[in-house]
């Protein structure tokens, strides 16, 4: 009580004019910061654009739908990374949810509560891994891994069905858009499930208690009751781990061997829009060469942004649900 | 089969596939660091801290690129926090259910996970093609924009879980608002907003993507801000991706000097978030 006589006198002594010129200036300066962070966004926007139009202006839309990049004679098209970025999000996505779904639901329903928080610190560990060491450990460990264990097998097994066998034909080469998909799934997995893991908290205990009173079992409660309630959340995470996949670059720069080209099969080389950007930039001679790199970069931005700003709304939607 | 056993096997099934998703979650941790450790610590030498990165085929360290990463994690700190702080006052303190307050939120999550190279290319033209070379003011920059929004969101979040009865016992002291946030609002959340930063520190030590066209890189000891800076996620990916054995080692070396570094900063911000959080 005494120390809180003592701030309070200080405080009193202390107001007054100086209190209300302090108020306006501390106000204005934590707003000009506010804007700022509006400034490094609309900054990022205006700079890709500029840097962008050269090569936009020589292609036109047909640089979304070429495939061709070729330096030397100066014709570049972008439909290549796009592509290898849209198909490595994909398997990323496509091991990636079931396994933070399954670590979700692990944490937040069958663990015994001591096992929980060094459980999911363990998990997030994997986030905090950067994504260099992602790409060194992928290229040197998990690539020949694959190369010698794993796509053999997919050839010989998956790649001799008519059709879809076109997905795993070609040679075992261990790096490829396979390799890169499956490591950008490590990668999204921590910040699919703690999203999930967060969401999954929000359902009211009444409404499981009571599923569990009417006998239900816990699987049952999971789809019938978690499921349905969370599942704007549940999207919002995976929208977000989908943002993470499509601008990953140092880990996939390294496994996914930088081809510019477009192959059926998984198992080969591609590349993507963060991989040709970490690869080429900084080599590029020519201005219609570095313009077609940042317009890659401003594709890339437009994508990463829709796709984060729904992440954002739905979650947002969710929150504003449980608060109100 | 009864309905009963039915439903008993397919929950079994889903909590048995759950358990065993944790388990293939873990493993990669587990892989991951035990591979950085094999290939690591043999290169972990006092070479490695005393001696410059070599030329192929000789021998060397990492000091000029350690070094490098320290000063440039520093400047970015240094400038991102106290911006971050900042801002994250303003969204707390004084646009609670503004419109403005909604957008720079919004603008700021996503920024938060905007993908790092496009902030390199950002960096890259507005401050290297102006100069007309790559230094390591550009690279901090870079940094310090990554810096930003995460202190942003943390110091938000913090300044939120401060009851409001101590912001109102303080006004209620006769103490302008400004004062009230330092000197109340700031006290209750120095913990978290601590943490905050630390996570941030630990999200740029290994970040490599902003500063490949930025910073670039550097084979000598250069203290020169306004030159390109050796850095310790750069000269990783240049020596990984080499044919020579020796530079490779020094990759593996430099890649778990960074990840302990990391680790140990994300558990010692964890531990604080904890203790603080068992205090009150």
């Amino acid at each position: 009580m005494a120390v809180d006589t003592a701030v309070g006198q200080r405080l009193g002594a202390q107001r007054g004019r100086a209190g209300s010129i302090g108020d306006v200036v501390f106000r204005a300066l934590t707003f000009l910061f506010a804007l700022l962070v509006l400034l490094i966004l609309g900054g990022v926007i205006v700079a890709l654009v500029e840097g962008a139009v050269p090569a936009l202006r020589a292609f036109g839309f047909s640089f979304v739908v070429t495939e061709v990049w070729n330096p030397v004679t100066e014709k570049f098209g972008a439909l290549a990374p796009i592509y290898g970025t849209l198909v490595t999000s994909a398997i990323a996505m496509l091991v990636g949810i079931p396994v933070a779904f399954g670590v979700a639901v692990f944490i937040t329903e069958i663990c015994p509560i001591w096992l929980k928080r060094p459980l999911a610190t363990m998990i997030e560990l994997l986030a905090a891994i950067p994504s260099i060491i992602y790409g060194i450990w992928g290229l040197f460990v998990f690539a020949p891994f694959v190369q010698q264990s794993i796509q053999p097998n997919l050839i010989a097994s998956l790649g001799q069905i008519p059709g879809f066998g076109a997905l795993f034909a070609g040679p075992p080469l261990g790096i490829g858009v396979l390799t890169a998909g499956f490591i950008l799934a490590i990668m999204v997995l921590p910040f699919i499930s703690s999203i999930m893991r967060d969401v999954f908290e929000t359902v009211p205990a009444i409404l499981k208690e009571s599923a569990y009173g009417l006998g239900a079992t816990r699987s049952e409660v999971i789809r019938q009751i978690v499921l349905p309630y969370t599942r704007i959340g549940v999207v919002g995470g995976i929208m977000l781990g989908l943002g993470r996949a499509l601008g990953e670059t140092m880990a996939v720069t390294f496994v996914i061997g930088n081809a510019h080209r477009i192959s059926l099969s998984i198992l080969q080389p591609g590349t993507t829009i963060s991989a040709s950007l970490a690869n080429e930039f900084t080599e590029a001679v020519g201005d219609l060469y570095l313009s077609s790199l940042i317009a890659l970069g401003l594709i890339l931005f437009v994508i990463t942004f829709v796709v984060l700003a729904i992440a954002k709304l739905l979650l947002l939607r969710l929150q504003q649900r449980a608060g109100g | 089969m009864s309905i009963y056993t039915q439903r008993r096997v397919a929950n079994g099934l889903v909590m048995g596939l759950s358990v065993a998703a944790t388990a293939f979650g873990l493993l990669w941790l587990v892989l991951v660091l035990w591979t950085l450790l094999e290939n690591g610590f043999a290169a972990i030498t006092p070479a490695l801290f005393s001696q410059m990165t070599p030329p192929p085929g000789s021998a060397g360290g990492l000091l000029n690129a350690i070094f490098g990463s320290v000063v440039m994690t520093l400047i970015a700190t240094l400038v991102g926090t106290p911006t971050g702080i900042l801002a994250g006052t303003f969204l707390a303190e004084y646009s609670r259910g503004s419109r403005f307050g909604e957008v720079v939120r919004l603008i700021n999550d996503i920024l938060l996970s905007a993908p790092s190279i496009i902030v390199g290319l950002f960096v890259y033209e507005v401050m290297v093609v102006r100069m007309g070379h790559f230094s390591a003011w550009a690279g901090s920059m870079a940094l310090a924009i990554i810096v930003i929004p995460v202190v942003v969101r943390t110091t938000e979040d913090m300044l939120n879980l401060v009851p409001n009865a101590l912001r109102e016992a303080a006004a209620a002291l006769g103490s302008p608002k400004w004062k009230v946030i330092v000197m109340v609002s700031y006290r209750a959340a120095i913990q978290g907003m601590v943490t905050g930063v630390m996570l941030a520190v630990a999200r740029i030590a290994g970040e490599t993507a902003p500063l490949l066209f930025t910073a670039l890189n550097n084979q000598f000891w250069s203290t020169n801000l306004n030159a390109p800076m050796a850095n310790l996620p750069v000269v990783i990916f240049q020596f990984a991706m080499s044919p020579y054995a020796d530079w490779q080692v020094l990759a593996w070396g430099g890649a778990l000097l960074i990840t302990l570094t990391v680790l140990c900063l994300n558990i010692g911000a964890r531990a604080l978030a904890s203790w603080s959080a068992f205090k009150q």
